[in-house]
Parts: structure tokens; C-alpha cells; sequence
């Protein structure tokens, strides 16, 4: 399957370990990734909160020059991303006097956009198009006996729960248990990560990200897995403020496809590993003899 | 313009119906318009027509201006076309010489452009009176009604009706899906607000509909099959085997006592699975009818339903000589003839899965509203001790409302009945446990008798009322407190903060919704439903107990979420509107029957076609013909007719088309 790629600015600059362990992970599943040629902003953040309309012309830029290369399906991995993508979408279709400014944005350069291109996160596509077999069918060093507390942050649920439950989504704890991990058990799985709270208000952002922390550790986790850029800086480049203040919580956040690519035996120096501050030293056992690789795949 | 018709004097009226219609349509200029047509013989507008002046003069016109015709230009048929059929008759004319033209429901009650709407009442006013012009006097037809009566449901609504019926010595047939009657409400503790004991006003109920002569209660039966139309009903009823014979068991249970299991170990659904059963068991102590069944899904003597024979049998030991047990039970179909029908399926209680950030099935003292009813009754699993699924008893108690009601995301409507149960329940959860008990609500609603009043009592009685809705049921811990609690995390909306309060068991207030298969259910009985499911009432304030449906009634939750009292008192109202209709021993039906002309050819065509089995062949005149009392006016072999031999009364070509012209004609107005 091939879609059309939107990185973002996160995948290119902190969230850089995202893109460099989801590629090669995709690739190794058969998924064909098409980065946009000349991608903009997606609108997101502080864009969002000065001017929605605006944020909404930026995002549809970028689903217009989706739509033009002919894929109609456009991933876009930062959840941020996919929230705004989705967002201007819903606007296109049911705000008229948005649209029309949309329309009239777009008609300036040039582009046009139809509405029709799905906004689709890689776990959608795992689990609906790729399908928990086909992982498992992959892993050939399960991640067997690494606790991992699933977090999903705020975005990719919510307010458009398209392929999870808004309050409890379960996609990346299905594929944990696939790569053969075990999933603990976080009820603050959609809890805000602090957003931009950790650089504007800090008093406030360092509690909610040692909330967090805190109860991954307390609930035995050996990591946090994640599937949005914010939430992983957040969790991991603030543990020695959230140390001073209440004590050490070390507790590694890393994302969701750091975690296939181990399992699936990709070379790691791929996978961006070493870019956290806090990083995971658990790896799974040694990749197996040709002879027990078949039995794990068979 | 068409010729006038020798012989047809019509009278045009148009009803201003106060403001309805008269705000929208120019009245006086459309009966100016109408005075210039062909054959009308006078038009007038006049403010009420539907009163007893308006009635007296289209009387008087027809004596004194000899008319042949009229036409009322009103509201809808289905409102007042009886009542001005009456008044044509009453003035010595056919009451099917009359015609009704509707310019509210579908003209000033839906446009907002007056000269537009004027112009649309001058088209539909055409078209009836160029229609009326062809009508002929008619007959209607009078047809017997079966004094038999189907109640389909055994709650609370199904018991009543059916004992309102047969104390009035009807017939009746009680047909109830479950094994027992008694419906949700046997499984209560207490009502609200009096708190008498659900059991104790019930079961005399229902053991009164197992001893009626006048009942034939069918437990574990299902209606698969409805056919005919208002007074001449016939019901498929399939009877499910409960590899028991009813009439050969008589309660005594000792088969459940020598069952090869010797522990009870499976879920026990009158307990919401709080309990455990024995594949052969009863539902309850006092399950009507008092006999015993087989789950044939866990029974040793069959295979996944499939009958093995390898069990020991010790329960047909126990049973010795009566031979109740009958492994070999069939089930069976049984068709009867009724001539009216009360449905009163119920609700089935929202599914808190689908709300999973109250943790239901993750946290194992979470309950559903009807599980706590079971854990604080005398006769259910625990004795009436509130003992959580982990063995311990609660300190603190949390009743969330509106669980799946008020809320976009799952039904937007009110359950009408949550508020005040919920709050049953925590003085029922106090009392049993003296635990602190909190109710997060949106609104209270206590709008009935005594409901404000058992309100006051709760707040006397230190229960905790918090507004707001719940966010999340967790066991994240902030606190050394909430260690190994359930936190409730809410915006109180009275203080205005977010508070965490840690409890030890959670209750959520389900809201009712219609029954998954209500659609079915729906369209075996030929009834419709609202947009949420619930059946439909013909008008919801005039006809609360009538559907679209002819001899069809519908009574408690079936048609909407309430509480006991006003299911009670609608089960009667159904009743007593199906007694109406027996007693007065016959049906009028419209003559909008179809004829066969002397032209047919004998083609036979019609005669599969017929939903009614209404056409026979006559092989001696080798012609189609139509048995007018079966015949419902469908029009199906009307229009399918090679020939065109078949009229139907009421809707013959000149009449159609007269209308059809009518309203497209581009003549000056």
C-alpha cells in the first residue's frame, strides 16, 4: 500500500526519532510512504489559537497538494498535525463561509481541494489496512517481559475519534501485545502531557508531566509509549526540574514505532534511540538462529 | 377550464382556523377564487369551521342552496375529515360526496412567503373541488371484531392490561419472551418514593394472571407472526422448549435440589449475573408460572444446545412419577385469533460499556443501577448485604446519573425514571451499608407526586448531592487517601472547581432505551417509531395509547421511558381503548375498496399480487373477484391490472385525475 506522507516540523526537528524509526518500520511492513513535495505548517498550536481560520488555510495547503499527486490518503504521524489536518477537513465540509475562505486562499497559488483526501495516523493504518497479524508475522525478538504504559496524549482521539474510543482507545495497547510487550494497565492514557504549559507556565506543566510519570512508575512501567512529539519532549527533557521538585521519577518515553522496530529486529542505530535524554537500555533478546526465526514466524 | 357537470352543486369552505391557517393564506381571497370556478355553487371562509356554527352552516347551505358537493379547505384529514363527513351527511347528503383539502400541515404551517402560500391554497382548492365533482355516494362497510385480545409483554404494563381486560371478561393471551413474568420491576427492592416493596405489589399481580380464567399466559414464547388488520388479527406465537413440561410441573424444585451439579455455577441472569444458578432452575421465588426450565447451553445431557443423552438424569429421578422433564421438547407454534393487540415490550437498560470512562467491566466494583437493586434485595444474591465484588463493604458511595441519557454522544433523550431511582438507591445503599453515599447529578428531576418531597428526605437523611457530570471513574491515587479507591473525578458546578472523591463502589444510573430488536418488533406489528426507537403513538398528547396502526395499543416503556405509576396508568388506558373497540362488536371501514369491471379478461394476474388473499377466481364467469370484507383499498391490483377492469372507490381515474389537473392547472387566479 502507498500513501502520501506529511512529517511535519516535529518529525524533522525534536520529534526527528519519530520519523527515523516509523520509515524504516513501515517499509518493513510493505507501507510505501510519499513524503508531499514543498509541505507547509499544518496550522497547528499557536496558529490554531490566534486565527482557527487561518490555521485551517495552512492545513489545507498541504491536503490540497495531497490531493494533486493523486494518493487519497495523506499520513500524517505528529498528532498535532493530524488533529489540525482532520479539523480543517471537518471545516471544509461544514462550514461554508470557512470553506470559502479555504477556497479562495487556495484559488490565489494556484491549488483546489475537494475535501475527499482521509487524514490517516500510522496506528489507524497498522491496525485497519495492515492488520495485528501482519505485525506479528514480523517480530522475530518479542518484546517479552519490557512493561510498557500505553499513552495516546490528547489529539489523535480527540475531538475526532475516527478509528478509537475517545475515552479509552485501545489500538496501540492491541499492538504492544502483538510486538509481545505487556501492557500496563495507565488510565491517564489521554491525560494532557502539559502542552506548551512546560515553557509558559511552568509550575503548572512540571506537575502534570510528573502526574503522569509518576503513575507509569508506580504501575511498574519500564517505559511510556507514545505517539505524539509533545508529549515525548515533554515527558523526557524535564525530568531533572520535575526531579528538584518532587523527587526522581526516570521513567523513559519512547514512541510506539521505536518499539516495532526493535521487535521487529531492524538495526538500531535506525530507530533514533539514542536521541532521548532518558533513554531505554532494555532491549529484547539477541535476534534468533535462521532455524528459530522460522518457528517465530511460522 | 373544464365544463361544468350538470347536476353538481359544490359548496367550498376554507377554515381560517384562528391564526393557523388565516396568519399564512389569504382565506377570504382563495374563497373569492373558488366562487369562480366551475359547479361551485358557493365559497365561503369562515374562522372555526370545525365548530358547531361552522358545522351548522354547511348544513344549512346544502338544505338551502340544494348543493350535491362540498369541500373543506383545513387542516388535516386525519383531524377533522370525520368530523365534516358528519356534518355533510347531517345536512342529507353522502358523506363520501364531501372532500377535504389540506392547507395547514401542508401549506401555512410550512411556508413563510404569504402571497406564495395564498397561490398554493388556490391550486389545492382546485384540485379537490375538480375531484369532488366525480365522487359518488358510497357505503361503508361494517365489519365483526374478534373479542380476543393479545398483550405482548408480561412486565408491569402487560400484567396490568391483561388483568384490566380479563376482570372486564375478556379473552386474553399473555405472550412474555423470558420464562417469567413480572418484567424489570420484579427485580426491584423498593419504589419510589413510598418504598414499598417491588415484590410484595407485584407478585399479587402476577399470581392473579396465572389463575385468571379468562388468561392464557405464554412464558418463553415469542410473537413471530401478525397478519390480517384491526378486529381480525392472526398471531403466530412460537413456544421455546424448556424441556419441562408446563402442565405436568408443579414448582416443587426438587429436580434443581438433584441436579448432577451440585453447586450453583452459572450466571444467574434475575440477578444480573450477581448470582449463580443450575442449568435446571427457576428464574426467581416467585417466577409465574411456577415451573422449572433447562438451560440446554450448560445442561450435561446436551452438547452445546444439542441433546447427548449422557447425563445421569438424577433431576427426571427426582421428578419420579409426575414426568415433567422432557428432554425431546420441541418448540412449537401456536396460531391464534385476536382482534386487537396492547404491546408492551419494554426497554432494555443502556449498555455502560459504552461509556468505558466509568470503568465497567475495569474495575470490579463499578455496578449497574439494576445490579445494585439485586445486591440491597432480601431475596438476592447477598441477602440484601452490600458486599462488593472483592469482599469488602463500602465506606463511600458514588451514584453517577445519567449514565447514557442527556448526552449527545449516546441518547440524547431523558430516562425520565434515573433521578428518582438513583436516589431510591442511596437511601436504600445507606441504610443497608451506612456508607457516606455521593449522587453527582446533571438536574434533579422529581416531578411527580411525592418525588420533590423524597428528595428533601434524602438531604435530611445526609446523602451528598453534587452537580456535575462525571468525568472518569479511576484508581489513579493523588493522595495516600485515595490509595485503592475509586477516585471520582467531576467539575462540581455549584462550587466551581474539579474534585477528586475517592469511594469504594460506584453505581451507575442507566437510562432506558428501546429494546435492540425494537425494529422487528415494530414491523411485525405494523407500528412506527421515533427517531430514538421508541414506538410511536398516534398523537402524544390525544392518542398516547393508539399507533398509526388500527387495533394496535402500546403501553410503558415500550413507547418512552417512565415510571411505574404512568406505565400502570397507560397499560389501563390501552385497555380500556381496546375494550372500546370490542365492545362496540364491528368495524366501519372506509370504502376504498376495489371493484373488478365486467371488462376483465380472467387474466389472473391480480390474484398473487393481493397482500390480503382478498381476490378469488369465479371459473363460471371466468372473472376476477374481490371479497370487499377482505379487501383493504392497498390499490396493488389496481395498478397492476393489463386491462384496467380494477377501480377503487375513492381513487377512480376521473377522481385522480380530476385532483392531478387540478392542482397543475395554469389558469389565472
Amino acid at each position: 500500500m502507498k500513501l502520501a506522507y506529511f512529517p511535519g516540523c516535529s518529525l524533522k526537528g525534536l520529534g526527528r526519532a519519530y520519523e527515523e524509526s516509523l520509515l524504516p518500520v513501515m517499509k518493513h511492513l510493505g507501507v510505501e510512504l510519499v513524503e508531499l513535495d514543498d509541505w507547509n505548517c499544518c496550522g497547528a498550536t499557536a496558529y490554531m489559537a490566534v486565527d482557527e481560520v487561518k490555521a485551517c488555510v495552512l492545513a489545507a495547503r498541504n491536503l490540497a497538494l495531497a490531493e494533486k499527486t493523486g494518493q487519497q490518503q495523506l499520513m500524517a504521524p505528529c498528532a498535532a498535525c493530524y488533529l489540525v489536518l482532520n479539523k480543517a477537513k471537518h471545516y471544509f465540509h461544514d462550514y461554508p463561509a470557512i470553506k470559502k475562505t479555504m477556497d479562495h486562499a487556495l484559488a490565489a497559488i494556484g491549488l483546489k481541494y475537494d475535501g475527499d483526501t482521509a487524514v490517516r495516523h500510522p496506528l489507524d493504518v497498522l491496525l485497519t489496512d495492515v492488520g495485528l497479524e501482519a505485525v506479528r508475522q514480523k517480530v522475530v525478538r518479542p518484546l517479552k517481559g519490557l512493561k510498557v504504559a500505553p499513552y495516546y496524549g490528547c489529539q489523535i482521539v480527540r475531538p475526532y475519534a475516527t478509528f478509537d474510543d475517545q475515552y479509552n482507545p485501545t489500538a496501540m495497547d492491541k499492538l504492544l501485545e502483538a510486538l509481545g510487550a505487556t501492557v500496563v494497565r495507565y488510565p491517564l492514557k489521554t491525560k494532557c502531557c502539559g502542552g506548551s504549559l512546560t515553557g509558559t507556565v511552568p509550575a503548572a506543566g512540571m506537575r502534570m508531566v510528573y502526574i503522569l510519570l509518576n503513575e507509569a512508575r508506580k504501575r511498574g512501567a519500564d517505559c511510556l509509549a507514545t505517539v505524539c512529539p509533545l508529549c515525548q519532549f515533554n515527558l523526557d527533557a524535564y525530568h531533572a526540574k520535575v526531579a528538584s521538585q518532587y523527587g526522581p521519577v526516570r521513567v523513559p518515553t519512547v514512541y510506539f514505532t521505536q518499539l516495532m522496530g526493535l521487535a521487529f529486529g531492524l538495526p538500531e542505530k535506525e530507530l533514533g534511540l539514542n536521541r532521548s535524554a532518558i533513554r531505554l537500555d532494555w532491549r529484547p533478546e539477541p535476534v534468533p538462529t535462521p532455524a528459530s526465526k522460522e518457528a517465530v514466524t511460522a | 377550464m373544464p365544463e361544468p357537470r350538470n347536476g353538481v352543486r359544490i359548496g367550498f369552505y376554507v377554515c381560517h382556523c384562528g391564526h393557523n391557517i388565516a396568519s399564512m393564506v389569504d382565506c377570504p381571497a382563495v374563497a373569492a377564487y373558488a366562487a369562480t370556478l366551475p359547479n361551485v355553487a358557493v365559497s365561503r371562509d369562515y374562522k372555526y369551521l370545525c365548530s358547531d356554527p361552522g358545522q351548522e352552516l354547511i348544513k344549512r347551505d346544502i338544505a338551502e342552496l340544494g348543493l350535491s358537493h362540498v369541500v373543506v379547505a383545513s387542516c388535516s384529514p386525519l383531524l377533522h375529515e370525520h368530523t365534516f363527513r358528519s356534518a355533510t351527511e347531517a345536512g342529507g347528503l353522502n358523506p363520501y360526496c364531501f372532500h377535504m383539502v389540506n392547507i395547514r400541515e401542508h401549506d401555512s404551517w410550512v411556508h413563510t412567503d404569504r402571497r406564495l402560500a395564498t397561490e398554493k391554497a388556490k391550486a389545492l382548492a382546485r384540485a379537490g373541488i375538480r375531484r369532488v365533482a366525480h365522487h359518488q355516494p358510497l357505503e361503508m362497510k361494517r365489519v365483526p371484531i374478534h373479542p380476543d385480545v393479545l398483550v405482548v409483554g408480561g412486565g408491569i404494563a402487560g400484567i396490568h392490561a391483561a388483568l384490566t381486560l380479563a376482570s372486564a371478561g375478556k379473552k386474553v393471551y399473555l405472550v412474555e419472551r423470558e420464562p417469567s413474568i413480572g418484567g424489570h420491576m420484579a427485580k426491584f427492592d423498593k419504589t419510589f418514593p413510598t418504598l414499598d416493596c417491588a415484590a410484595c405489589i407485584l407478585t399479587p399481580k402476577m399470581s392473579a394472571v396465572r389463575s385468571h380464567p379468562n388468561i392464557t399466559l405464554w412464558s418463553y414464547s415469542e410473537v413471530v407472526k401478525t397478519d390480517g388488520y384491526v378486529g381480525n388479527y392472526t398471531v403466530t406465537v412460537r413456544r421455546k422448549p424448556r424441556y419441562v413440561i408446563e402442565e405436568l410441573c408443579v414448582g416443587c424444585q426438587e429436580c434443581i435440589d438433584s441436579c448432577v451439579y451440585k453447586k450453583p455455577m452459572f450466571p444467574d441472569e434475575f440477578n444480573e449475573g450477581l448470582g449463580k444458578r443450575k442449568p435446571i432452575h427457576i428464574p426467581f421465588p416467585q417466577a409465574t408460572p411456577q415451573v422449572v426450565l433447562i438451560d440446554p447451553e450448560v445442561c450435561l445431557n446436551f452438547k452445546r444446545g444439542v441433546l447427548t443423552d449422557k447425563c445421569k438424569k438424577t433431576c427426571v429421578e427426582a421428578c419420579a412419577e409426575r414426568k415433567a422433564i422432557d428432554f425431546n421438547q420441541k418448540e412449537e407454534l401456536k396460531e391464534i385469533k385476536v382482534g386487537t393487540i396492547i404491546v408492551a415490550t419494554g426497554f432494555q437498560p443502556f449498555d455502560v460499556k459504552r461509556v468505558p470512562q466509568y470503568g465497567y467491566g475495569t474495575y470490579p466494583n463499578v455496578y449497574t443501577a439494576l445490579e445494585a437493586e439485586r445486591l440491597v434485595n432480601a431475596s438476592g444474591p447477598t441477602s440484601g448485604e452490600v458486599v462488593l465484588r472483592d469482599g469488602r463493604h463500602p465506606n463511600a458511595i458514588a451514584i453517577i446519573h445519567c449514565v447514557g441519557s442527556r448526552d449527545r454522544k449516546t441518547n440524547r433523550w431523558c430516562s425520565r425514571v434515573c433521578c428518582m431511582y438513583s436516589m431510591k438507591l442511596a437511601h436504600l445503599l445507606k441504610e443497608h451499608s451506612g456508607a457516606e453515599v455521593y449522587n453527582f447529578y446533571i438536574d434533579i428531576r422529581a416531578p411527580g407526586k411525592g418525588y420533590e418531597e423524597f428528595y428533601d428526605k434524602l438531604n435530611e437523611e445526609g446523602v451528598h448531592f453534587i452537580r456535575g457530570r462525571v468525568g472518569e471513574v479511576t484508581d489513579w491515587a493523588m493522595t495516600p487517601e485515595e490509595e485503592g479507591k475509586l477516585v471520582i473525578r467531576v467539575e462540581d458546578t455549584l462550587a466551581g472547581f474539579v474534585r477528586r472523591i475517592p469511594v469504594d463502589m460506584v453505581v451507575l444510573s442507566t437510562g432506558l432505551e428501546p429494546h435492540s430488536d425494537a425494529q422487528s418488533v415494530r414491523r411485525m406489528f405494523n407500528m412506527s417509531c421515533g427517531t430514538e426507537g421508541f414506538f410511536l403513538e398516534r398523537h402524544p398528547k390525544l392518542a398516547p395509547v393508539n399507533t398509526y396502526t388500527d387495533g394496535v395499543f402500546i403501553a410503558g416503556c415500550c413507547q418512552g421511558p417512565r415510571d411505574i405509576p404512568d406505565t400502570v396508568a397507560q397499560a389501563g388506558a390501552a385497555a380500556a381503548e381496546a375494550m372500546a373497540l370490542i365492545d362496540r362488536g364491528h368495524i366501519d371501514q372506509e370504502p376504498n375498496t376495489a371493484r373488478i369491471l365486467a371488462d376483465c379478461s380472467g387474466c389472473k394476474s391480480c390474484i398473487p399480487l393481493c397482500p390480503y388473499t382478498a381476490i378469488a377466481f369465479d371459473s363460471a364467469t371466468q372473472k376476477a373477484v374481490i371479497n370487499e370484507a377482505l379487501c383493504k383499498g392497498c390499490g396493488t391490483c389496481v395498478g397492476s391490472c393489463p386491462s384496467g377492469s380494477i377501480i377503487q372507490n375513492l381513487f377512480d381515474d376521473e377522481e385522480v385525475f380530476g385532483e392531478i389537473q387540478g392542482v397543475l392547472a395554469d389558469e389565472p387566479n
